[in-house]
């Protein structure tokens, strides 16, 4: 809709396809990393499965029901996490929970994740950062809880 | 009923939310307070403050008789035999938790049935499983229809010979329900029961008599009806406060303690430990004087029909599903609902963009929104300062939402 700069400016016409898109929607069976998040607020809970290869994460999906923030959050970051080493997919994290929790500028984000600019406007709604976090702090936690074989 | 006399008793009803008339709609959540309220906690802090029950100084007296007051007023507003009866919690949760220590503890053993319902929230479920565990015993709930109402034959198939206790919430927070209290308290009692009853959303809304109802325990908190936060109630049948054991230990509750045991106060005291929320009681009064100016029928009269206006909006608006009972007689002020495709959360913050606050979410009633299907709703929810502006604030936000979000029906966003 023409006119609704507000809306416009939280609800960016990027963050309503990666909302709509089904590309990394589901679960991995088998997968190496599975980790389950559950936002407090709401009590919105998110699964999300992940499969490494080569020292890489290779395959991300997210499965639950969720906001237009918290759905495109989990979509960009899948599209993001997808092909970077373990290491890199930690540093991106990082840096996506510093712009959102710490008000750090949108330039200062790393290349991979120039599409997260988007959630950018969710920052003046606090509440609301828990939803775009939510994915991120789940796929921290599956990360952590285990870690990857080392590699011959 | 003179709404735009009473909205100017509330300060707040003048204040923009992102440059927008505030449209408060969130009354099942909290109230707002009239300035008799908050004149009433400044007058206490500035010319009565003092500690009540000890000193024989005249501000502790002044005190002491100021809550003792709000006390009677409690007691008046609800049908309560004598003031005693009226102990003052800090919220209706924790009212419930002290059921669940200081009866519960005492007087359920292991194998007896407490018997729930699956609509009520959280505060009426988790003090019982935290006994359930510790006692060995057995939680049942009545079960909730689809349009969010109980069958009153699964209610007496339900509680039975073995349910020793019968709690369940007279107004449903989530769907605005109107359970049939009377029916299901003596459904309870006819079975040998200890009854109680979660009044919240009642209490603010609706006349009630506790010796009428026969209950035997009836919680409900102050700041859902104007007072402030801070200050729950728990009225209990005399006997049954009697022969419980006290919930919390120290100050005030004892009235003698040697360094071997105590012996326990008499009514409230006993259940009051420490030195309880002296300010908050004491303004708690003006607003149960408020509520009794306008009159309970006349505000009930006022937001059933506001609630009605704001069904036949939503419900004109294809992509828009309310949830609840259809028939109005059975539905309080609380008008809950889902727009096709669109998480409540997204719903809530596009509201407040137009100034309009709603709950959104599960309610606390996650047992309910599973039984529902649904994850969560938006909920808007009218009381006595609501008037038609706030009607069309929220057909304004549903319009915006629907809009920006091209929503439409079925299809929704997906």
């Amino acid at each position: 809709m023409e006119g609704d700069a507000e809306l416009q400016d939280l609800y960016r016409e990027v963050l309503l396809d990666y909302f709509r898109s089904t590309t990394r929607k589901g679960k991995l069976d088998p997968a190496d990393v599975r980790a389950h998040g559950i936002n407090p607020v709401c009590g919105d809970e998110l699964e999300i499965t992940a499969r490494r290869e080569g020292g890489k994460i290779s395959a991300l999906r997210y499965a639950g029901h969720g906001c237009v923030i918290s759905q495109a959050s989990a979509a960009m970051m899948g599209e993001a996490l997808e092909g970077k080493s373990e290491a890199r997919a930690r540093e991106l994290v990082k840096a996506f929970k510093t712009m959102m929790l710490e008000n750090a500028p949108v330039a200062s984000l790393p290349e991979e994740l120039e599409p997260l600019s988007a959630l950018e406007g969710v920052r003046k709604f606090p509440l609301r950062v828990k939803c775009a976090t939510l994915a991120w702090n789940t796929i921290a936690q599956g990360l952590d809880a285990s870690p990857a074989a080392k590699e011959a | 009923m003179n709404v735009s006399k009473i909205r100017a008793d509330f300060p707040i009803l003048k204040r923009l939310v992102r440059g927008k008339p505030l449209v408060y709609l969130d009354n099942a959540a909290t109230t707002q307070k009239p300035r008799q309220v908050i004149e009433s906690l400044v007058d206490f802090y500035e010319k009565h403050n003092a500690n009540v029950h000890r000193g024989v100084h005249s501000l502790s007296e002044e005190a002491t008789n100021m809550v003792e007051a709000s006390r009677a007023k409690t007691a008046k507003f609800i049908g309560a035999p004598k003031p005693e009866t009226v102990i003052f919690t800090r919220n209706a949760t924790e009212s419930i938790n002290l059921v669940a220590h200081a009866w519960g503890r005492k007087f359920l053993k292991a194998g007896d049935e407490v018997v729930l319902t699956e609509m009520e929230h959280h505060s009426n479920i988790v003090p019982w499983q935290l006994l359930a565990k510790d006692k060995n015993i057995v939680l049942k709930f009545v079960p909730v229809e689809p349009d969010g109402t109980f069958d009153i034959e699964k209610v007496k198939t339900v509680v039975g010979p073995k349910t020793k206790l019968f709690s369940f919430v007279a107004i449903s927070n989530a769907l605005g329900t109107v359970n049939p209290v009377e029916q299901m308290i003596k459904i309870g009692k006819a079975a040998g029961a200890t009854v109680l009853v979660d009044a919240c959303q009642w209490a603010p809304h609706r006349t009630m008599n506790v010796q009428s109802w026969g209950a035997d325990f009836v919680a409900f908190s102050a700041h859902k009806m104007l007072g402030p936060t801070g200050i729950g109630v728990l009225w209990g049948k005399e006997e049954l406060l009697d022969a419980m054991d006290p919930f919390l230990g120290g100050g005030d509750m004892i009235s003698r303690v040697t360094l071997e045991g105590a012996t326990w106060n008499e009514l409230p005291y006993k259940f009051e430990a420490g030195t309880p929320n002296i300010a908050d009681a004491v303004a708690f009064g003006p607003a149960l004087d408020y509520l009794t100016a306008v009159g309970l029928d006349a505000i009930r009269e006022h937001e059933d029909r506001l609630a009605a206006k704001a069904v036949k909006i939503l419900e004109a608006e294809p992509s828009v599903f309310v949830l609840g009972p259809k028939d109005p007689a059975r539905r309080s002020g609380v008008v809950s609902f889902n727009i096709s495709g669109l998480h409540p959360h997204d719903v809530g913050t596009t509201f407040d963009l137009e100034g309009v606050a709603v709950r959104v979410g599960h309610h606390c009633c996650q047992p309910l929104m599973h039984k529902l299907q649904c994850g969560g709703t938006a909920r808007a929810s009218f009381y006595l300062y609501n008037d038609e502006s706030d009607v069309e604030g929220l057909a304004r936000a549903l319009k915006r939402t629907v809009d920006f979000f091209k929503i439409r029906p079925k299809a929704g966003v997906h």
